[in-house]
């Protein structure tokens, strides 16, 4: 039987299809601190995300907040008021930052979660969905990013779906550093600039290990020779300069004696602060 | 009665005093220092300031969370403002079980500037309403060599209660025995991350053999940071000189007063005249450091020099920004050697790659 008009499901993607989202890592560092120290009934925690929207598109999250909320089988509520307060109070210090999504612990998105989403929808215009799994139920802990989509069945809106959009940990330098520090549950101490030498030169020469390695398996038939590679090295060692060796040393040497200037300098500074600590406390006792 | 002999009665318990261990350690959440680092990265080059929240247990002083402050503009009303958002933020944490309790501050500065007057004050003003506080100094441009430059300090105690009778000469720092390595005391951070965070931490870890701090390290470009450095150390030389100038007179004048009933006039010219060839020298001294910047004030300063003039009625006091600037002076120097060890270092490691691929 020819089909009288038949209404076509459809999935509006063109919004989504270039959208993705960055995390900090501060942003999942808050979520799970609020995660541990969650009220005893509370199964998931729920809260706002902070963040910017980048001019192509791709929504930076920076900041996080949680939101108390009471959660029950056939309805969820959120502490609204509490949430305009955090956010009055956030964006008091950083005002660029704006409400762009918000988030939940726990792996799939629920019924619940479609209400939230909606709650926030009315805030900003395509809200991100971030999920963390805490309870790592697939092994891992995954964090997901979702935006709703609105199924349209002709003129009526059927129901929303969750899509997936790619998420990307995005960690600035700084945060780099301090990043071995933050993977163990404790370090005893900072470390100091020398030791944190020691392990980027070990690092680099494991580095230089890996390439000797791989040149000289190439060179003697172990290893397949991969032409991008090779050219890829070439052009890494030309890139240093040229120099020839008394040309070198002399430069070497000619920056190590500036510095050591400035070190016998500063001992001298560090010297007459002594002298004169001393010849204004003692200069009563004569 | 016989069981009162093995437990003390209430009233004794509240009765004696808790004794106050010293503190040994702080310890941060790895939550604390990201935060700390994206608010001061986020502002630099302006300095900013945030509040600490934690626990004070025992010997160790527990930070489990923080919050920024707003920059302050000069306006009287924010006064009012700056408090009632600290209160929010407060009643907010507390809602989501994050502890409430103040235990200092932290603070970004820059190059390790950060020793002057307020921070002494600020730290009077905590020590009043809270047992133990610290405060955090970060310093972002040290982060960009590829060091995390976090330090935690604290009041030294003698410090504390000489600065509460307000009483700075000679003669009481002599005899506290105290100098100006002693204002402040850096105590050691330990860093705590819960078992979810460094589970998660793991597992989001990059695969790269080198990360963009090894590159940061590995820069030979430190010059126009230690140039910085230099003429930091530069200014607070000359702000030095300075303080002396405004105290010598008086130290001069106490001398003068002090020796004449003893000894003749002809030993009090002499030691006046000891003293005056001994500041000489120390000004020439100063010529030497900074030829090219401060030349023309050492010039000026060594040239109108004069012998002071009896003013019994001068109270002799020395001026309180001296020990601190001693101390920015001190810090400022230890950041100076710091770079040098830190470029004497690269330096002679710098040669191993070259020889090797060479």
């Amino acid at each position: 039987m020819p089909a009288g008009d038949r209404t076509v499901l459809q999935f509006s993607t063109q919004s989504t299809a270039n959208l993705s989202a960055k995390v900090h890592p501060l942003v999942i560092f808050n979520i799970c601190d609020c995660y541990v120290r969650r009220p005893d009934q509370a199964e998931r925690v729920i809260g706002t995300l902070l963040g910017s929207v980048l001019p192509d598109g791709t929504v930076d999250i920076r900041n996080s907040y949680a939101v108390p909320h009471t959660e029950s089988a056939e309805q969820v509520a959120l502490d609204i008021e509490y949430h305009h307060n955090m956010l009055v109070s956030q964006q008091k210090v950083n005002p660029k930052e704006v409400i762009v999504g918000w988030y939940s612990t726990g792996l799939g998105v629920t019924g619940g979660s479609a209400l939230i989403h909606d709650f926030y929808s009315r805030e900003v215009p395509n809200p991100v969905h971030l999920t963390v799994d805490t309870g790592f139920r697939n092994g891992e802990g995954t964090i997901k990013a979702y935006v709703s989509v609105n199924l349209a069945l002709g003129d009526r809106q059927l129901a929303a779906q969750f899509q997936e959009i790619p998420l990307d940990l995005r960690m600035v330098e700084a945060e780099r550093l301090g990043f071995d520090i933050l993977k163990t549950t404790s370090v005893d101490k900072l470390p100091t600039d020398l030791e944190g030498m020691e392990v980027t030169m070990q690092r680099l020469l494991a580095l230089i290990d890996d390439i000797y390695k791989y040149v000289d398996g190439v060179v003697e038939g172990h290893v397949a020779a991969d032409n991008s590679i090779g050219r890829f090295i070439s052009d890494t060692v030309a890139a240093l300069p040229k120099l020839s060796p008394p040309a070198f040393d002399k430069l070497v040497n000619d920056s190590l004696q500036d510095q050591l200037l400035l070190l016998y300098l500063s001992s001298i500074t560090r010297t007459q602060l002594g002298l004169a600590e001393n010849l204004n406390t003692a200069a009563q006792n004569l | 009665m016989a069981a009162s002999s093995t437990a003390r009665s209430f009233l004794q318990v509240a009765a004696t005093e808790e004794v106050v261990s010293p503190l040994r350690f702080v310890q941060i959440e790895g939550l604390v220092i990201l935060k700390i680092i994206k608010h001061c990265k986020e502002f630099s080059p302006a300095l900013v300031t945030g509040q600490l929240l934690g626990l004070d247990v025992g010997s160790v002083l527990e930070v489990t969370n923080c919050f920024p402050f707003p920059i302050r503009e000069e306006d009287e009303e924010i006064e009012a403002d700056g408090a009632n958002y600290q209160l929010e933020m407060m009643r907010c944490l507390r809602e989501v079980n994050v502890d409430n309790n103040t235990v200092g501050w932290y603070q970004s500065t820059i190059l390790g500037s950060y020793q002057t007057v307020e921070l002494i004050e600020t730290f009077m003003n905590y020590q009043e309403n809270i047992r133990r506080c610290v405060c955090i100094i970060y310093d972002p441009s040290r982060s960009n060599q590829g060091v995390l430059a976090l330090k935690a300090l604290k009041l030294s105690d003698s410090f504390m209660e000489l600065y509460r009778t307000n009483n700075f000469t000679g003669e009481k720092l002599r005899e506290k025995n105290l100098s100006w390595v002693d204002i402040f005391e850096e105590i050691p951070i330990k860093v705590s991350n819960s078992a979810l965070i460094s589970a998660f931490m793991t597992e989001l870890e990059s695969n790269t053999p080198v990360t963009q701090c090894d590159y940061d390290r590995l820069q030979f470009s430190s010059n126009p940071y230690m140039e910085r450095n230099m003429e930091f150390l530069i200014e607070c030389m000359d702000d030095l000189s300075m303080e002396q100038q405004k105290a010598f007179p008086i130290l001069l004048q106490e001398l003068v007063t002090s020796t004449s009933p003893a000894t003749g006039m002809v030993s009090e010219k002499k030691v006046v005249y000891l003293i005056s060839m001994l500041l000489d020298s120390l000004f020439s001294l100063k010529d030497h450091l900074g030829p090219s910047k401060s030349e023309n004030m050492a010039r000026k300063a060594a040239g109108e020099e004069p012998l002071p003039e009896e003013d019994p009625t001068n109270p002799i006091f020395k001026p309180i920004p001296e020990p601190s600037r001693l101390e920015s002076f001190l810090i400022t120097n230890q950041i100076a050697n710091y770079c040098n060890q830190i470029n004497g270092y690269i330096v002679y490691s710098r040669s191993y790659p070259f020889f090797w691929i060479a």
